[in-house]
């Protein structure tokens, strides 16, 4: 029997300073903190990593905040502890975020010599107003640098962030964004193209309130949205997730780990797990966390057979393909029909769903386009 | 227990504009006559429904007895009847007072005479009741006891030079208060060998004894074994206990003769029989007439109340069942409605009652409720020369059938200070309110009157009043009685189906403006579906306003950072708890909380 998967996240809460509208866990830091961050980091990985010998880790993902404030020395150590500690399948899929301030060409040539074959570089706009307005610390020109030494530093898979309905966007001026990515030579393998999101406690909320955030107007924001999926389309990019497009063999493996539930391991602090079928998160305080890497697991919560069905169901639907009803069938002894019929049907009928033959894959339920737009609407359908 | 001297009893309740002290002055009486301890008293013991004591007003009246030793060496038994402080109230307030054979009146030493001193001050010496003011509230700064006593002596016309100067709050000149009592209120009069004839001030249900009346005395004797009868209602039971009010108990006695306040039980089941206001005689020797005034509870206020989970229809019947065990004034019948199902017609005194009602079924019966607009009774002519009273807008016949329609309207009065005297008759003009004049009190007050349709008042009314005057205005009204009026019905279509718990009867000159506002409320209130809904205002199949609920065209959360699934599923979870608490109606779910909407038109303004 082959080795059970497993994927490793590793979070790096640090950044240069917090950008408008983030509501992840990261925060500037002094040097001091950064080290002592990492030497709890080690031990966390060295301490649990014997539980997991059975298993063969299938991708790694190093996200942050800002892993790419981190030396090239540090993401070498950070790999061979977990080359240490770990078996890493010989293609494994190893990726780091990068922010375009953040990096130079020896860091991308150290990151290539230990390890790291994929980035994910958050460019966000190509215009300087809308970066500005985003409270990013870099500019388009600066990317554009960035993104040429990363290639020359011999990166062949890489993706691109950009938003949508930023405040003061205009379709004009995204479409530039577009293709200002599309033509970086060489093309990009892969785009996340995300609308923005004003999440609560971020400066943008408190902008948003006091009505000072010019954010476009529906008819534009999706106007952005639908011009994402077509113009990507013509470059060859397909869109395998609500907000991911790849070309064909450059999907983000690790994220769509997280979508069909395969088991993952999250370091650092607030970094989440799965492990069969039992879902843990690591507190939130960074103290608590230096003081104790090791024992600050917190809510573990194991899910009930409904509980992974449903998970099953609003995760697996945020990739285009869809839910595989063999798979469901498989693990649940029951196919998706006896369980959400009536769901099913009736959105179905709504036009937000869709059957369909995948071609020597079986059957798939999935969102069609529309679905896609509201997906939440169908997702909380499948709630029990 | 030896016979009670009738020269030493004294019955008086307290009259007083809200929050002006009447409830402290109540248990400082209570403290000091030395019925309970400082350490045994809860404060505020005559309100003792929670809901009374968190808004600080009397819902239903009370009664206690307590021993005052005064400086004369004699003792005097005080019966305290507290009274409803609420204009809602009224006619119960009427029949408290009848009860009584004084009342000591208390204002606010800062704020002075406001409009429900009036009224109660007017309601207690049209009772024939020896008034008495006290000055409270002495301790604040602001206080000025010299201006109120003279507003007292000007506006009301009662003696207030000797009034008793305190602080109920802080136990200052509560002694003078007593003393006053016993010099100023008379004694009862009546003869204990009468006939009997005993007024019932109120009754409560409790599930040993059956109905305990509450009641004053006038004739006669009553005691255990007596076969009594309700006047009014017909009511015939053998008394099995009669007794007096300790604080908080009930104190059994022999009997209760002329002059006495106390409780009756006779295996009564229903406070229906006991109507508030009926006489109680002796049915072997009878009395040659029932006491004057007593009234047949009317409802004024009715609104639907429907459960907002279908299933708990018959829980919300229960629960109603119960609470009129113990409120004769709360109406109710089943009614359907297309759009919430199986539900009640509801009947009160006025919105006050409504809140009161529908808050302790929601929290004392733990019922979910879906409540609909309120509205009042019309009274439509038809053709035929029938009357009906109209209590559901859905059941108003067809316009061709309609003669004419009349509206109830009250006698409004309303003390300002002269500053928002503009702001106020303006208030009074956009409800269609008839000036009927003003009256200067002290320079700088004045108190308008007006006559307003009822329906105008019945929902912010009061809310408006204050956030004009900056919360000075202070609002009384009667019913005056009805009037013909351009009244119509007012539909609101979700989807091109019309939703019959959301029409409501208007007058015709609003009636674009407020379909308009529906539609624009409604609008914000409906979520966006995956089609159009259209929302249309019409009369009578004609529509005047419409909005549109686009439909939806992102619901979708975009950047979904992988492992922290729990934070998505809390999203979802809470997406499908909204879904809940909605209402569907043919394909378009509609928020509970939409059907009271209505109610808040005004809210932009």
């Amino acid at each position: 029997m082959n080795p059970k998967e497993l994927e490793l996240y590793i979070h790096i809460p640090f950044c240069v300073k917090k950008c408008s509208y983030c509501d992840f866990l990261s925060a500037p830091a002094t040097e001091q903190t950064r080290e002592a961050y990492m030497a709890a980091l080690f031990a966390e990985i060295e301490g649990r990593a014997k539980d997991y010998k059975d298993r063969i880790v299938t991708s790694v993902f190093i996200g942050g905040g800002t892993p790419s404030l981190l030396s090239g020395d540090r993401i070498n150590q950070l790999m061979e502890h977990i080359r240490e500690g770990f078996t890493l399948a010989e293609d494994a899929e190893i990726t780091m975020e990068v922010n375009p301030g953040t990096a130079t060409a020896e860091k991308f040539t150290a990151f290539h010599a230990a390890g790291i074959n994929r980035l994910s570089i958050g460019m966000q706009s190509a215009q300087e107003k809308e970066l500005k307005m985003l409270g990013r610390i870099h500019d388009f020109g600066s990317f554009v640098q960035v993104y040429r030494e990363a290639v020359e530093a011999g990166f062949t898979n890489i993706n691109v962030d950009v938003m949508s309905g930023l405040p003061g966007q205009t379709l004009a001026s995204y479409r530039d964004t577009l293709e200002k990515v599309l033509h970086l030579e060489p093309m990009p393998q892969h785009i996340s193209a995300y609308s923005l999101i004003v999440e609560e406690g971020t400066p943008f909320a408190a902008m948003a309130e006091r009505g000072e955030l010019p954010l476009p107007e529906e008819d534009t924001e999706r106007a952005m949205y639908e011009e994402t999926i077509e113009v990507l389309a013509k470059y060859g990019f397909h869109r395998y997730e609500i907000s991911n497009y790849a070309l064909d063999g450059y999907e983000c493996r690790h994220n769509v780990g997280y979508w069909i539930r395969r088991d993952y391991l999250g370091f650092g602090i607030g970094a989440a797990s799965l492990i069969d079928n039992v879902r843990f998160q690591n507190g939130r305080d960074l103290n608590t966390y230096l003081a104790h890497s090791f024992a600050c697991r917190e809510e573990e919560q194991s899910l009930t057979t409904q509980e992974q069905m449903e998970e099953t169901m609003f995760l697996g639907l945020r990739l285009v393909r869809g839910v595989s009803y063999e798979d469901f069938e498989k693990q649940y002894g029951k196919s998706p029909e006896e369980v959400y019929g009536k769901v099913i049907a009736k959105n179905v009928a709504d036009g937000l769903l869709t059957v369909r033959e995948e071609e020597n894959r079986g059957r798939y339920l999935a969102l069609t386009k529309r679905g896609l737009d509201l997906s939440n609407y169908v997702m909380a359908q499948f709630l029990f | 227990m030896a016979a009670i001297d009738q020269s030493k009893i004294r019955n008086f309740c307290i009259v007083a504009h809200i929050d002006h002290g009447k409830s402290t002055l109540a248990d400082r009486i209570i403290e000091k006559t030395g019925l309970l301890t400082s350490r045994e008293m809860q404060a505020q013991v005559l309100d003792n429904m929670d809901l009374e004591r968190e808004r600080g007003i009397t819902i239903k009246a009370q009664a206690v007895r307590t021993v005052y030793k005064a400086q004369d060496g004699e003792e005097y038994i005080f019966n305290l009847i507290d009274t409803p402080g609420h204009v809602d109230f009224n006619y119960e307030v009427s029949r408290s007072l009848a009860a009584c054979d004084g009342a000591i009146l208390v204002v606010d030493a800062a704020q002075g005479i406001e409009a429900q001193t009036l009224a109660n001050v007017y309601l207690a010496l049209d009772h024939d009741l020896d008034v008495f003011p006290v000055i409270n509230k002495i301790d604040l700064p602001s206080a000025d006891p010299q201006r109120v006593i003279e507003e007292i002596e000007d506006v009301i016309g009662i003696e207030a030079q000797d009034a008793p100067l305190i602080s109920a709050k802080n136990g200052i000149g509560i002694e003078e208060v007593l003393e006053q009592i016993v010099k100023k209120i008379p004694a009862p009069k009546g003869s204990p060998d009468k006939p009997l004839q005993a007024l019932i001030f109120d009754s409560v249900y409790d599930s040993y004894k059956g109905v305990i009346i509450f009641c004053r005395v006038m004739e006669g004797t009553v005691k255990k074994g007596t076969m009594i009868r309700m006047m009014a209602t017909g009511a015939k039971e053998e008394v099995v206990e009669v007794g007096y009010f300790g604080a908080g108990q009930f104190i059994p006695c022999d009997e209760l003769s002329a002059g006495m306040v106390g409780y009756i039980t006779a295996s009564i089941k229903n406070v229906k029989d006991t109507a508030v206001g009926d006489t109680v005689t002796d049915d072997n020797n009878p009395c040659a007439e029932p006491l004057p005034g007593y009234k047949k509870v009317q409802s004024m206020v009715y609104c639907g109340l429907y459960p907002a989970d279908g299933s708990k229809y018959p829980d919300l019947r229960d629960a109603l069942e119960k609470l009129q065990l113990n409120d004769a004034s709360l109406f109710y019948e089943p009614e359907t409605s297309v759009a919430l199902g199986f539900g009640f017609r509801c009947g009160f005194l006025g919105l006050l009652h409504l809140e009161i009602i529908q808050e302790r079924l929601e929290r004392e019966y733990n019922l979910d409720l879906v409540t609909t607009a309120p509205g009042v009774v019309y009274k439509v002519h038809k053709t035929n020369g029938e009357v009906i009273e109209l209590t559901n807008p859905s059941n108003l016949p067809d316009p061709s059938e309609i003669e004419y329609m009349e509206e109830p309207v009250v006698n409004a009065e309303i003390m300002v200070t002269s500053e928002f005297i503009g702001s106020i008759m303006e208030l009074c003009q956009e409800r269609r309110g008839k000036y009927l004049g003003m009256e200067y009190i002290e320079g700088t007050r004045a108190l308008l009157k007006y006559e307003l349709p009822l329906n105008e008042i019945i929902y912010d009314f009061f809310d408006a009043l204050k956030s004009r005057s900056r919360g000075y205005a202070s609002f009384d009204y009667d019913l005056k009685g009805y009037e013909r009026s351009n009244l119509v019905k007012l539909d609101i279509l979700i989807n091109r189906e019309e939703v019959d718990a959301l029409s409501f009867i208007v007058c015709a000159d609003s009636a674009y403006e407020r379909g308009r506002k529906m539609c624009e409320k409604l609008k914000d209130e409906i979520p966006r579906h995956l089609f159009e809904i259209p929302i249309q205002a019409a009369i009578g199949g004609k529509v005047i306003a419409r909005e549109t609920v686009k439909a939806m065209r992102k619901d979708v959360l975009a950047k979904c950072y992988g492992g922290d699934i729990t934070r998505k599923k809390k999203l979802l979870e809470k997406q499908k708890e909204g879904k809940k608490r909605m209402r569907q109606f043919g394909n378009v779910e509609i928020p509970q909380k939409a059907f009271m909407s209505v109610l808040k038109l005004d809210d932009k303004n």
